[in-house]
């Protein structure tokens, strides 16, 4: 068992003390739900407490403004895994890399969208709530961002610093506000935040507007113009990696290198010595770490230190020789601090190239598996990511992918992006599909016919003929028996078919009709499913037949419907009392042998009943007899008629 | 011509219509209200998009829908229709029909009548599916096989017709003032006469052969004979009621179950339908009615689409627009909301030139 790296988080749960009583618990997918128990702390019982509390860890998924995230960022997810293998992955690095953006697009929108509500929301307790969720999320974009500069961009060397120069002006953005601040003012050289204004476009490497500053400050002090001058050439000669030219990264650096000493020498030669911001500049032009360090409010973190301390003095750091840097640039700049901060650790492991640990640390840090199930697929998809299998579950993607999906599942809306999650997991997905789809809650008809459709598509035949089965039982429970032969229709479930027709059957026995006839009359071919349905159909009918006064179709069918063995024994009764009527018309409808078949039946049927049941009252017993004995005159009576009908010889 | 506008809510949409216009106004239907389902809380939102007033030629000026006031729902909404211009009728899956009255000048919605447990089991709650309404008067149907007559000033239940109906009636319109049409889940089409007092149907229409339930139902606005029908399958129909009992034409359409389908109101040549399958078609006659012959795929160059879709499960609010395809016969031609058909269009709705 592993250690557990950071100390986990107590909940207070409301109403509940621990010293008296003890707590139980059980595993939900997504939350615990915990209850008390009736012993108390110190052996021995008391009362129990009727609540049960739900503790859940995620409450992101719960989040009205989040919940875009949820289905933007799955929007995306679909769409990357439907990018072809086949192509050469050469031209699949862009592509990647806008899904990347398209993510943290999605990220930012989300961000921008909680911090207005945060604003403008009255409640203190929201206002915080919000606010934490903003600074995860811009935790998460930095994140995400950096992982896409290093990994999924793969910046060579030479690019890489500018690479990352960009990755930290994105997230450093109130320079521009500042700047904006100073250049409103009436004498923009003479505002306090001016310097640092300027100090902190070179720290971010931007020349240009350093440059444009600067001009204001020299426009002030003409006397010191040839210093000025000496300094903005400097700032102009800066050289620039650009990959697209045709420049290789030797020639670039010989040509960096010669700045340098330029900017060196003019340091030697005291040049800036009266004016001690040009000096600092100068300084900082020339890669001079004291003098950073000195400006750690303005660089504010120690990522924005390495990068700064890398443009200075190793442009052309080559990505291997990140991490090297990273270290010693968090150790410089947080030199008091004991304990690094998760966010701090994560970087570091990202500069380490080490995705693993990326992963892990962030899984830890956050408390649900959007973020990382998202990107280990898109690393994956770069092929970035060793498999390694896991000994639950099958490799690092699909685990992360399965647990988020999970989680979705018990959002009571977002289950049905979950349902995409799985079906790209190819190893375990279909089979935590099965189980989860079950167990939507169906309130409604048209939520249940969404859920057929979803198992259908998948040919999850035991799943849709379960769901079947409970949208039957509960329409058979509100006595809608024409809803739940529609339900066993589409599963095609051949017993509980079965089950309907005996209920309409014993409606009918016992009120003499037959209620809902308009779905037994229309059956068409669904009657086949099963034998039952078969013979409610038929033997409406023969009624139908019989009210036609078509006795001679009505007959048949009658009689075709106890010698095919279609009838049930049980109703085999009820059948020969039906023909009884048409035994006893003038006109002979029974022909000879079909008398015979009837008078077969009857026997079979009485030799059945030989045994007189005790239970049953005599009254009964007299119902049974008489109806017999009338059957039977009956049918001698006919078959005495028919013999002398087919035996007559029309003259 | 085309303009696609789409916009993520964050509930899942059930339903959506626009607010009918006065007939007089040539104006563009700019507000729209929608139903949400699945959710812990359910609402019905009233949106609107662009700004009243300003004419712009140009589609550039396609602002996403502004959400303008809502209310909380009971239970998922099954079905919504306007009752007038300030009233709306929703059907919720605890059995409950409830007028919502929009007030114009608070901009705020507020419960103006409910008729709780309408539709019901002896145990449970039945939901109610759907609802037509032809001011005053409203009638509603539901799981429970029930169908309701209301009037919406009225306290009381004006007429029920118990156990219409063994299995779910999913649809209602209106044919004529006094009769009705109902499709049901076991693919049957059934006619109700208001005059009459008994509890039959007055007719009923079904296809041969497998039953598929129906789900959707709409009347030809200028021919009160003809009606198209959508199913589980995917299939549409169209029925002429007067005759007998087969569907006039059938025509294979979705390749899953299909919500909605709507002629439209001013221009019955077009049909709408929309399906769980994720695709909207647009259907065209080229021939004038009795003999409807349709060519499948238009080309819509009248139709300016400001279309308003609701998908389920993506939470999105779509509007599309329609591909200009060839009519040639035979093909089909849908329009790809983006690019995954992932997730299901639930409803749609068409006036004007709006959809």
């Amino acid at each position: 068992m592993e250690e557990v790296d950071v100390e986990p988080t107590t909940t207070p749960i409301p109403g509940f003390d621990s010293n008296q009583k003890h707590l139980g618990f059980v595993w939900g997918p997504g939350d615990i739900l915990v209850y008390e128990t009736i012993y108390k702390a110190s052996g021995g019982s008391a009362g129990g407490c009727p609540f049960v509390h739900e503790v859940r860890k995620d409450e992101d998924i719960y989040s009205p403004i989040l919940r875009k995230l949820f289905n933007e960022s799955h929007h995306i997810f679909v769409g990357l895994q439907r990018i072809r293998e086949d192509m050469p992955s050469k031209n699949k690095k862009p592509q990647f890399v806008s899904i990347s953006k398209n993510y943290r697009s999605v990220i930012r929108a989300c961000m921008e969208e909680l911090q207005q509500v945060a604003v403008s929301t009255q409640d203190a307790a929201l206002a915080t709530q919000y606010g934490s969720q903003v600074s995860i999320l811009l935790a998460v974009e930095l994140i995400w961002n950096l992982c896409e500069v290093l990994f999924i961009d793969a910046a060579p060397a030479g690019s890489l610093v500018l690479h990352l120069l960009d990755w930290v002006r994105l997230h450093k953005a109130d320079v521009d506000e500042k700047a904006r601040e100073v250049l409103a003012s009436e004498s923009p050289a003479e505002h306090q935040a001016y310097w640092d204004v300027v100090i902190s476009y070179v720290l971010q490497g931007r020349m240009d507007e350093a440059r444009q500053v600067l001009v204001k400050q020299a426009a002030l002090q003409p006397a010191a113009r040839a210093m000025f001058k000496l300094l903005d050439n400097l700032l102009m000669k800066m050289p620039i990696f650009n990959p697209g030219e045709t420049q290789t990264l030797t020639e670039f650096d010989v040509k960096w290198r010669h700045w340098r000493e330029e900017v060196d020498r003019c340091l030697q030669d005291q040049s800036f010595a009266s004016n001690p911001h040009l000096e600092d500049i100068c300084k900082i032009l020339v890669g001079d770490e004291d003098v950073l360090l000195e400006h750690k409010e303005l660089l504010s973190t120690w990522y924005h230190f390495l990068v700064t301390r890398l443009l200075f003095s190793h442009p052309t750091v080559k990505p291997t020789e990140l991490h090297y840097y990273a270290q010693s640039s968090m150790h410089m700049f947080l030199d008091t601090r004991s304990v690094p901060e998760p966010l701090d650790s994560i970087l570091l492991a990202a500069f380490e190239f080490d995705i693993h640990q990326v992963i892990k640390d962030c899984s830890i840090a956050l408390n649900n598996w959007w973020f990382v199930g998202h990107l280990t697929d898109l690393l994956d998809h770069c092929k970035l990511l060793q498999s390694h299998n896991l000994h639950f579950g099958s490799n690092l993607r699909e685990f992360l992918l399965l647990e988020y999906a999970s989680g979705l599942f018990t959002h009571h809306s977002l289950w049905q992006l979950a349902v995409d999650y799985f079906d790209h997991c190819p190893e375990f997905g279909r089979v935590y599909l099965e189980l989860q789809i079950e167990r939507v809650p169906l309130d409604t008809e048209r939520k249940a016919l969404k859920v057929i459709r979803i198992c259908e598509q998948r040919q999850m035949t035991e799943q849709v003929r379960s769901i079947c089965k409970i949208m039957a039982k509960k329409a058979l429970r509100n006595n809608r028996l024409g809803s739940a032969l529609s339900w066993s229709i589409r599963a095609k479930d051949a017993a509980f078919a079965t089950l309907i027709s005996e209920r309409f059957l014993q409606d009918y026995c016992a009120n003499g009709t037959f209620s809902d006839l308009d779905l037994i009359d229309n059956l068409g071919p669904a009657m086949l499913l099963s034998d039952r349905l078969t013979f409610l159909g038929k033997y409406r009918e023969f009624h139908r037949l019989y009210g036609e006064k078509r006795f001679l179709d009505a007959a048949k069918l009658l009689l075709s419907l106890m010698t095919a063995k279609i009838a049930p024994r049980s109703f085999w009764m009820t059948l020969l009392t039906d023909a009884l009527p048409l035994l006893e018309q003038i006109e002979v409808i029974f022909s000879a042998d079909q008398t015979h078949e009837l008078m077969f039946c009857l026997e079979e049927l009485t030799s059945e009943k030989s045994v007189p049941n005790p239970d049953r009252p005599m009254q009964d017993e007299d119902i049974e007899t008489t109806k017999i004995e009338l059957l039977r005159l009956a049918l001698a009576r006919n078959l005495a008629m028919a013999i002398v009908k087919e035996g007559t010889v029309e003259v | 011509m085309e303009g696609i506008n789409a916009k993520y809510v964050s509930q899942k949409i059930s339903k959506t219509r626009w607010r009918p216009v006065s007939s007089s106004s040539l104006q563009q239907p700019d507000i729209f209200a929608t139903g949400s389902w699945d959710n812990e809380d359910n609402k019905i939102s009233i949106w609107s998009i662009g700004e009243n007033g300003i004419s712009s030629m140009d589609d550039e000026f396609e602002g996403d829908p502004q959400l303008v006031c809502e209310h909380k729902h009971n239970g998922d909404v099954l079905d919504l229709q306007f009752l007038d211009q300030d009233r709306i009728v929703t059907a919720s899956s605890t059995g409950a029909v409830i007028i919502f009255r929009h007030h114009h000048n608070s901009q705020t919605l507020s419960v103006s009548q409910l008729w709780e447990r309408a539709h019901h089991y002896p145990c449970d709650n039945a939901p109610c599916t759907g609802i037509v309404c032809n001011s005053p008067e409203i009638v509603t149907v539901g799981e429970d096989g029930r169908i309701i007559l209301f009037r919406a000033d009225q306290e009381g239940v004006l007429r029920t017709i118990e156990n219409a109906d063994s299995s779910t009636i999913h649809a209602v319109t209106f044919l004529r003032t006094t009769e009705i049409l109902t499709v049901n889940s076991i693919g049957q089409l059934k006619i109700w006469d208001f005059r009459q007092q008994g509890n039959e149907p007055s007719q009923i229409l079904s296809l041969t052969g497998d039953r598929v339930p129906l789900h959707c139902v709409d009347r030809h606005p200028n021919q009160q004979h003809i009606v198209a029908t959508g199913g589980q399958d995917g299939m549409l129909c169209i029925w002429d009621v007067r005759q007998g009992n087969m569907p006039f034409s059938l025509m294979e359409a979705h390749s899953a179950e299909m919500w909605e389908v709507h002629f439209h109101p001013s221009n019955p040549d077009h049909l709408f339908s929309c399906s769980e399958d994720g695709s909207l078609l647009h259907w065209e006659t080229s021939s004038n009615s009795d003999t409807p012959s349709f060519l499948q795929g238009g080309r819509n160059t009248s139709i300016v689409s400001r279309s308003a879709l609701a998908p389920a499960g993506g939470n999105q609010s779509l509007i599309s627009s329609w591909l200009t395809g060839d009519s040639s016969k035979g093909r089909l031609e849908t329009t790809h909301m983006l690019p995954s058909q992932t997730l299901s269009v639930n409803s749609l709705d068409v006036l004007g030139q709006c959809l």
